[in-house]
């Protein structure tokens, strides 16, 4: 194997964002604004906090009926698209290549560059240490609010789900903040996406072609005559094929 | 491709349907697009949801998916329902008094209850279907809970409810317990009906008592369902009907877009 990976001719080229990762990022777009729309709405319903009170033309649903069975009927694609993105980011390695290692070194360091406005954002294909520990904290956080999630929606039959959360209004409040997390990570992401606008470009097109080391496709054993072509493959076939 | 087509369609019942049923639906056949397929099959499948509900204001294929939707989580919700599981118990310095008023009006537009003249009729798959006087309910066996209440808006209490097991009320008065649902009417107009494993359930009793003195009238005076695992509005107050059916019954918010199961 390790004859393979350090052939060049071996590595395959695919774009920035594949075209499943596109379709679920856009998926979880969706979904995740039809969630925060209706729990607005939901929540305003019995306020957490006497002082906010979402404004009716940013919910979604109408009435508080109407507000539930879009947040019951959004839940299945925010789950079902991120089980395929979680299984997706696992299987092909995209996570482990895109935003592993964190190293808190290097996000003191992009810190520090983002506040002198020093940080480089060139490359869009690598994301500095400061983008990956905000990927992987909501997608953290998106974890945990669909475990809050179900201690709301069912704390009797998962009563020991909700001791996590202390009790009934624990989980609640624990399912507030969640939101709070991700609706924060979604302004500074759309802001600094708004900034470097290709960014925008390369989540619909796909982007600039990356390498990708083919020791990190999963069916890698199950090929061997793949990875290692007794003829030479033209780069642009390789491309066609991918 | 338009629906509207006199051409055989697949998305035209054969038998036709209930002519009542278009005249009452006019409003929904309207907004059946010829443009999309799609938007004109869920439109379809709004009308035949329609057949089994009555008092229903649809707004189009929208609503149509969203309660197919619903539809799909009572089922789920069925699969995730734990029969044996028992929901937690407080003490009784928890307990809140006097509950929450919750109706769908205004606490100063209560009707209260003559319970002189107040009778329970029984209706259904129910062999001994003879009515109940509140003396006679009130010398059942009683069983006392001390259970969290929890609104569909969010809100929550605990209270302390005492009265009759409704398996063993409804095992007493004969019911085919293998029946889907068992339906309440209510003194106010209300109604509502649970699956039968709810019913079933060992924390379901017709609560007579709240900390140990009579319901009051604001509370369900004199009979109301009080079961630990459904969200309050599947609690009827004020009960004045019960029917055992395997006819879907809805209730008055379910008929309005709230989730029939409702579990909790």
């Amino acid at each position: 194997m390790a004859d393979i990976t350090v052939n060049s001719t071996d590595r395959h080229q695919r774009k920035l964002h594949p075209l499943p990762l596109r379709i679920m990022h856009w998926l979880n777009a969706l979904a995740m604004i039809i969630m925060i729309g209706s729990g607005w709405k939901i929540y305003n319903d019995e306020v957490l906090f006497g002082w906010l009170h979402f404004p009716q033309w940013i919910t979604i649903g109408g009435g508080p009926e109407g507000a539930l069975q879009w947040h019951f009927f959004a839940m299945w694609l925010l789950m079902i698209n991120g089980l395929f993105y979680l299984g997706y980011g696992l299987a092909t390695g995209r996570f482990r290549r895109k935003l592993l290692p964190i190293w808190p070194s290097e996000i003191i360091k992009d810190v520090r560059d983002a506040l002198a406005f020093r940080l480089a954002h060139d490359d869009i294909t690598h994301y500095n240490a400061v983008q990956k520990l905000l990927y992987v904290g909501v997608i953290t956080v998106i974890i945990a609010q669909v475990l809050s999630g179900f201690a709301v929606w069912k704390p009797i039959q998962l009563s020991e789900l909700v001791t996590l959360f202390a009790d009934f209004q624990g989980a609640r409040l624990a399912h507030f903040i969640g939101m709070v997390l991700i609706v924060g990570f979604l302004v500074v992401h759309v802001a600094l996406a708004l900034l470097v606008p290709k960014t925008i470009g390369a989540m619909i097109t796909g982007g600039p072609r990356v390498d990708e080391p083919p020791a990190e496709e999963p069916p890698a054993e199950a090929a061997p005559a793949e990875l290692a072509p007794a003829v030479p493959v033209p780069e642009d076939a390789v491309r066609e094929a991918h | 491709m338009s629906i509207r087509t006199p051409s055989p369609s697949i998305f035209r019942p054969e038998g036709g349907v209930d002519k009542s049923l278009i005249e009452n639906s006019k409003e929904l056949l309207g907004e059946i697009d010829r443009r999309k397929i799609l938007r004109g099959t869920m439109s379809l499948g709004a009308l035949t949801m329609l057949a089994g509900c009555t008092e229903i204001t649809y707004t189009g294929p929208v609503q149509s998916v969203l309660r197919t939707v619903s539809s799909f989580n009572d089922r789920v919700q069925q699969l995730l329902f734990r029969p044996n599981h028992l929901a937690p118990t407080y003490s009784e310095a928890q307990v809140v008094k006097p509950p929450r008023f919750n109706a769908y009006y205004e606490i100063d537009e209560l009707v209260p209850v003559d319970g002189a003249t107040w009778k329970l009729e029984l209706a259904g798959l129910i062999q001994d279907k003879r009515s109940w006087t509140a003396q006679q309910i009130y010398d059942l066996p009683e069983q006392e809970m001390i259970i969290r209440h929890i609104c569909v808006e969010g809100w929550d209490y605990i209270g302390q409810w005492s009265g009759v097991n409704f398996r063993q009320f409804l095992e007493r008065v004969g019911a085919d317990l293998t029946a889907k649902y068992v339906a309440f009417k209510c003194a106010d107009d209300y109604s509502g009906s649970i699956d039968m494993a709810t019913a079933l359930h060992p924390q379901t009793i017709l609560a007579t008592k709240y900390a140990k003195e009579p319901i009051t009238d604001p509370f369900g005076f004199p009979l109301r369902l009080r079961t630990a695992t459904k969200l309050g509005f599947k609690n009827p107050k004020w009960i004045t009907a019960i029917e055992v059916t395997n006819t879907y019954p809805g209730g008055y918010w379910e008929d309005r877009g709230f989730n029939w199961f409702s579990g909790i």
